[in-house]
């Protein structure tokens, strides 16, 4: 019990370390491999958008929250487009099972999204994900300047104000 | 590592890590996450919740990733005191079980230590986890990862698997291919159809301690894929073959193993078809020809049904059938578009899924000598429905402050199957209402509706849930199942269940009180049973 305890203050205590607590320092993306709708692999660390914002969102066709965040977004997305640049990465975990099914998914929901698959979880454990969904801001630096986990209705437009002000709105 | 030296280990970093901030990075960044679920069992025996001597349970576990430059390390703490209601109690105190370190230099990827990997569809390797579950088969070894030329991925392994706090007894060792023809060969880049192959090649050893049977010590198994894309259209199919692997599952015969997995489908903007199919027969695999449950599998046999996510429509949940199985799954998705007639001024989106899986043909052998179990042919589909699921959905916004979706599914489980022989096989109807009321900017209500009709096994149940969304990082719910249909009316229970939640950015923390109804939690075709409970649940999770 005692190292538990000990063990959770230690993680507690790193959470609030400065290192990462500070806005805009230097997180970026690690490098690791997915796979595109196409079926071609896709490095992470090519993730780009010209010095604009980008948000990554994990999700999977099985998660309800997930799919109605999206489905939101993608009411507005063409507005935030053109305000702010901002591009939306939306990274499905789906594994085996479903993976067939993300692309006629995506395109049945007509969402304009850049989807990749991350069948076997690899950036998912590189990002530290723990549930879905979990969505992650970048700033034109692509660094890591925000993350969110769950969804609830109207987070899209809090994440939207957010947007605005890496987009210097 | 005692709890007093993690305690000042912690402080001194604490206390010098500002220095970091300063140097800006030359030391390397660390960032994790960690879960802690805890639970307080009151005892109820007449909704069959069993005794918790410790009245107290908690699973819990930590990440902590080391990143700086091309080197990762990391590890994951677990703590299991004791293991909840529901995960496999071999899981018990705490440990590290996971440990790594990786470099990656030019196209080489090494890695030491525990790892996840997956070949093709995981036909014949998967490692993987799944926490929610307490599913987690990781290896622990060496992985090698290479791309030697563009659009040609070689990757290599060995191992041991990962049992508990301890590791299994048999060593595995695989080999993958995949040639992206299009990164390959420059003048196909731009074609059109997308073209990929590939294939792998797995290997077991256990020593044979058996004193009856002589077991192969070595058992191999390869898969072949292939996947071609062209505009909307997909088609893709993976094989997969293993030698003779009597185990504990497959009840010691020395019939081969194959599979055979196939997918199609086609979209574009607004529309959504897919297809898939599969036969397995004899492919359980695992490191240990005497493992149990969910330990030791080598392998992942994906289920080809629908994954529900509402609590009545993943009542009778399917799980693979890894002796033997054909089954088949069509999914449409449709969205009717804005400001026509049907669609509405916000469009409607339409899903439509079927799936039906059933044994395979088989003509048992009764060879005591040489135990080849049956034979089975390839085409022929069984005459024993295993699980039969047909689905409609629709969603539909109808104003900026309300949204609802209407779900049907007509369901066939063969529970003597799936579960234990002598359970009938049972047929429900589901039906569910999903309202959201948009309240306020960041306030709302869902309001959802479930009803599932059965003759057989518990009969009727209802349910009711309400969860209102206070702020963005605040909600509330109440929970009413109630199995008024059930044949004995003494119980006929409400499962009545509240929770409150706090989220601030990537961190959650909920609270529930109240009784849960004893089921079966399922993801991607492998299940836990978690019984029925009556208490308090504290849940924490946190990234950063």
């Amino acid at each position: 019990m005692k190292n538990l305890l000990s063990g959770i203050a230690f993680l507690f205590l790193l959470s609030l370390n400065p290192l990462y607590a500070q806005e805009g320092k230097a997180r970026k993306i690690p490098a690791v491999e997915v796979k595109a709708l196409d079926g071609s692999t896709f490095n992470t660390s090519s993730i780009d958008n010209n010095g604009k914002p980008i948000i990554i969102d994990f999700w999977a066709t099985w998660c309800k929250p997930c799919v109605t965040e999206l489905t939101n977004i993608s009411d507005v997305y063409a507005k935030w487009k053109k305000e702010t640049g901002v591009k939306v990465i939306a990274i499905s975990i789906d594994d085996a099972r479903n993976t067939a099914k993300v692309a006629p998914f995506v395109n049945g929901k007509n969402w304009d999204y850049e989807v990749y698959i991350d069948p076997n979880g690899d950036f998912k454990r590189a990002m530290n994900v723990n549930t879905v969904p979990h969505t992650f801001l970048l700033n034109g630096k692509k660094e890591i300047v925000w993350q969110h986990n769950s969804y609830a209705e109207g987070d899209e437009d809090k994440l939207f104000e957010l947007v605005k002000k890496e987009a210097g709105k | 590592m005692s709890g007093k030296a993690i305690l000042q280990f912690s402080i001194l970093f604490f206390l010098i890590s500002p220095s970091f901030a300063q140097t800006n990075n030359n030391w390397g960044e660390i960032h994790g996450n960690f879960q802690v679920d805890a639970q307080y069992y009151n005892p109820d025996s007449a909704i069959g919740a069993p005794p918790v001597p410790e009245k107290m349970l908690m699973n819990a576990f930590a990440n902590i990733i080391y990143t700086k430059g091309n080197f990762t390390a990391g590890v994951r703490y677990e703590s299991y005191l004791n293991a909840l209601q529901g995960f496999d109690p071999r899981y018990k105190n705490s440990g590290i079980p996971y440990r790594f370190a990786s470099y990656k230099v030019n196209n080489i990827e090494i890695t030491v230590g525990s790892f996840y990997e997956q070949f093709g569809n995981g036909l014949i390797f998967r490692s993987y986890e799944e926490r929610a579950l307490g599913y987690d088969n990781a290896m622990d070894g060496i992985r090698l990862r290479i791309e030697p030329f563009h659009g040609i991925y070689l990757k290599g392994l060995i191992g041991k698997q990962r049992y508990f706090f301890d590791e299994g007894q048999g060593i595995v060792r695989g080999i993958d291919g995949e040639f992206q023809f299009n990164e390959i060969f420059t003048m196909l880049k731009d074609m059109k159809t997308k073209i990929s192959l590939g294939g792998s090649f797995v290997s077991k050893y256990q020593p044979d301690q058996d004193p009856i049977y002589r077991l192969p010590e070595n058992v191999g198994a390869s898969s072949g894929r292939l996947n071609l894309i062209r505009g909307g259209f997909t088609l893709g199919g993976e094989y997969a073959y293993k030698i003779n692997d009597p185990s504990s599952t497959n009840g010691y015969i020395y019939k081969p193993g194959e599979a055979l997995f196939l997918t199609t489908g086609y979209s574009q903007k607004g529309i959504g078809i897919s297809l898939s199919a599969k036969r397995i027969d004899n492919m359980s695999f695992r490191s240990d020809r005497t493992a149990t449950g969910n330990s030791l599998l080598i392998n992942y046999l994906p289920a080809l049904s629908m994954q529900h996510t509402y609590s009545l429509a993943a009542f009778y949940p399917y799980a693979t059938q890894p002796n033997g199985e054909m089954g088949l799954q069509g999914e449409f998705v449709y969205k009717i578009k804005k400001d026509s007639k049907i669609g509405g001024p916000y469009g409607t989106d339409i899903l439509i899924n079927y799936s039906a899986i059933n044994g395979i043909d088989t003509l048992n052998l009764n060879d005591s000598l040489t135990r080849k179990g049956y034979t089975s042919d390839f085409f022929k589909i069984g005459k024993t429905v295993y699980f039969k699921d047909f689905v409609v959905q629709v969603t539909r916004k109808f104003s900026t402050k309300i949204k609802a979706t209407a779900f049907y599914a007509n369901q066939v489980y063969n529970k003597g199957i799936v579960q234990s022989p002598g359970y009938p096989i049972i047929y429900s109807n589901i039906g569910v209402l999903d309202i959201t009321y948009k309240a306020g900017t960041s306030s709302a209500l869902r309001m959802e509706l479930e009803h599932l009709s059965t003759k057989q096994d518990q009969g009727n149940w209802a349910s009711v849930l309400l969860e209102y969304t206070i702020s963005s990082n605040c909600f509330v719910a109440v929970l009413d199942q109630y199995n008024y249909g059930n044949v004995d009316n003494t119980k006929r229970f409400h499962y009545f269940n509240g929770t409150v939640g706090f989220i601030k950015d990537a961190t959650r923390i909920t609270l529930s009180y109240g009784k849960q109804r004893a089921g079966i939690y399922c993801v991607g075709g492998i299940c836990r049973t978690v019984p029925a409970s009556n208490g308090l649940t504290l849940s924490i999770t946190s990234s950063f």
